[in-house]
């Protein structure tokens, strides 16, 4: 087991050193330097310019540029904005709790929805309601949810005026942030009417963001079920005389999450990337709305530090995942 | 070839997602023909008619016109020329790039294989679309730019597929046998193991088509793909942010043809992938 895990450990190594690599390269292929391309057409004095590029180390050699780079990396400072002055690392910190708590509720509403509708789907095979789900689960994969999101909110929150349309909670409340976690916080602060609203703005981005995970995941469960419901521990469990609901959902379920929950592990970098755009559409305050804002504002260190900061968590997601399969499963190990 | 037709004639999705393709491709080709207006001409007398079927819509704009006057059928139609001429050029770039870096990496091996294929995983390591979005904001914002940024986030599918479909047809006899008669690395590459790891590649296409449909649509929607007046699908819906909510209409219909689209080209590539993959086959 420790062999598996230094194997694992050290072969993200040169995948680090390669993303850092990218992102710094990213960066300069910036026409002219990010500080000229800020200052834009509105021109700034020789003197003004020379003093800002040096302090932004961009007037050095571009190898020793990457060096001073990777060496700021490894004592953790990603370098600050252009536009707040404010350490890029500050700026992610404060802002990842809202994207960890919508992804995580959008995951949630996708595996509580999408596994009981590919076990039905699994049992009840060539069904109408088999065929149905399959028919409307590729739709939601095909969804473009940038558009799935307006449509929402024109329908909930327009027409029928059920849920607000943008934002974590309603300026009407102040809520001391102490986790980050806008619902928790609400939760301990005792304030009921904060916490409906917290709630209430949670729910149309939940389910844009969770829409196409859902239909991944009801179509993996309804095929792994079905690859399950056809082993001899099936029969047997059958045979034994056992209920049909038991045999489902604790003999073959239990089995067939396995490569689900793997698959849903990788499947991290999918959600950010669909966090960009549901942040984006709902005013969400996380890490994609910050990132297009960078974009707007030309805050190139922004862009450069949050790209890596988010490329670093998918790498570390994805090393988690594996390694929880290895422990589960000793076959893999070798 | 007929035991393919069989099989993909009987998946009615497949069915389904070729003929909305087809219905795609004519009405790309034949959008000058057959849309009723120009796709930026504005008619300064009918700003955001409602469609024919609404109280106020009007016979000449049968869905309706956005916020200029433009008619929005000629915009959607023309749409469909762009967005296939974006995921073919797409999808067809990556195809010949992730091929070429595929089969390179498998038959060289050693060091070269190292490199390109851990190259390949720095790319699948950031968000598809952020990586875009990245590539784009530095290039700056347009058509082309949104285009080669897609390339950029789907070689890496390409590159696995063919090295690891070429690097199961290497240990075959047929190919020894070829080597052995004297053939060139490249001939061997392109003319003989090439041809028998297409049916992976083309699923993949079919899929790629989608992808790419979808992520230049999702980048136009941010304003980084195609500017305005272009009819770009993605492009539409972000000009309709500021009034959809009192004209739904230019809402609905240009997201409807993204989803419709992408849909095909999945559907398409299931079906393909079905057909085309023996094990599945009875």
């Amino acid at each position: 087991m420790i062999r598996f895990l230094l194997r694992r450990v050290s072969l993200i190594i040169p995948t680090f050193i390669g993303v850092t690599l990218l992102s710094f390269m990213l960066i300069h292929l910036v026409p002219g330097d990010p500080i000229e391309v800020r200052v834009g057409e509105r021109g700034i004095e020789p003197a003004r310019l020379e003093q800002l590029r040096h302090e932004f180390g961009y007037d050095q050699p571009l190898w020793k540029q990457f060096i001073d780079y990777e060496g700021q990396l490894a004592h953790g400072d990603l370098g600050k904005s252009v536009v707040t002055r404010e350490s890029v690392w500050r700026e992610f910190i404060t802002l990842f709790p809202a994207t960890l708590e919508l992804a995580a509720c959008a995951i949630l509403f996708a595996m509580l929805v999408g596994l009981p509708l590919g076990v039905i789907a699994a049992v009840r095979r060539g069904s109408a309601f088999d065929y149905g789900l399959m028919g409307v689960s590729v739709t939601g994969a095909s969804m473009p949810i940038f558009w799935w999101g307006l449509m929402v909110i024109l329908v909930f929150s327009v027409f029928l005026g059920w849920t607000p349309v943008s934002g974590r909670i309603s300026d009407a409340f102040f809520i001391e942030p102490w986790s980050g976690f806008m619902t928790l916080d609400c939760w301990f602060s005792d304030d009921r009417g904060a916490c409906r609203s917290a709630w209430s703005h949670l729910v149309l981005p939940t389910i844009v963001l969770g829409t196409v995970p859902l239909a991944t995941i009801a179509r993996m469960t309804r095929s792994s079920m079905l690859e399950v419901l056809g082993e001899d521990y099936i029969r047997t469990a059958r045979a034994k005389g056992l209920k049909r609901n038991r045999v489902v959902v604790v003999h073959a379920l239990r089995n067939a999450l396995i490569p689900i929950v793997t698959v849903l592990g990788l499947s991290v970098s999918a959600l950010l990337g669909g966090a960009i755009l549901t942040e984006t559409i709902f005013s969400w305050p996380g890490i994609g709305h910050w990132l297009i804002e960078s974009i707007q504002r030309r805050d190139y260190p922004v862009l450069q530090g949050g790209t890596l900061l988010v490329a670093i968590l998918v790498i570390l997601v994805n090393l988690g995942v594996d390694l929880t399969y290895g422990f589960l499963n000793p076959r893999i190990r070798r | 070839m007929r035991l393919f037709w069989r099989s993909f004639s009987g998946n009615r999705g497949a069915v389904v997602g070729l003929a909305i393709m087809l219905l795609l491709i004519v009405l790309a080709v034949f959008a000058d023909l057959i849309a009723p207006h120009s796709p930026i001409e504005q008619f300064r007398t009918s700003f955001l008619t409602p469609p024919i079927w609404d109280a106020g819509g009007n016979g000449a704009f049968p869905l309706g016109t956005d916020d200029v006057g433009r008619d929005m059928l000629s915009r959607l139609i023309h749409g469909a020329r762009l967005s296939l001429i974006i995921g073919g050029s797409v999808a067809s770039l990556a195809l010949v790039l992730g091929t070429t870096l595929g089969l390179t990496a498998a038959f060289a091996g050693g060091l070269v294989d190292i490199v390109i294929m851990r190259a390949m995983d720095v790319l699948l390591v950031f968000p598809s679309l952020l990586l875009a979005i990245v590539i784009v904001a530095i290039l700056g914002p347009g058509l082309f730019n949104a285009m080669l940024a897609v390339v950029v986030v789907t070689l890496p599918g390409y590159t696995r597929l063919s090295r690891a479909s070429a690097l199961s047809e290497l240990a075959r006899d047929y190919v020894t046998a070829t080597r052995c008669a004297g053939a060139s690395a490249v001939r061997l590459m392109f003319l003989v193991v090439l041809p028998n790891c297409v049916a992976p590649l083309i699923v993949q296409v079919s899929l790629g088509f989608a992808t790419a449909i979808l992520d230049a649509a999702a980048l136009g929607f941010l304003g980084l793909g195609a500017q305005p007046p272009t009819p770009e699908w993605g492009t539409m819906l972000a000009g309709a942010l500021q009034y959809y909510q009192r004209a739904w209409w230019v809402l609905a219909f240009p997201g409807l043809s993204i989803l419709l689209t992408v849909l095909a080209f999945n559907l398409l590539g299931d079906g393909l992938r079905d057909a085309l993959d023996p094990k599945l086959r009875r």
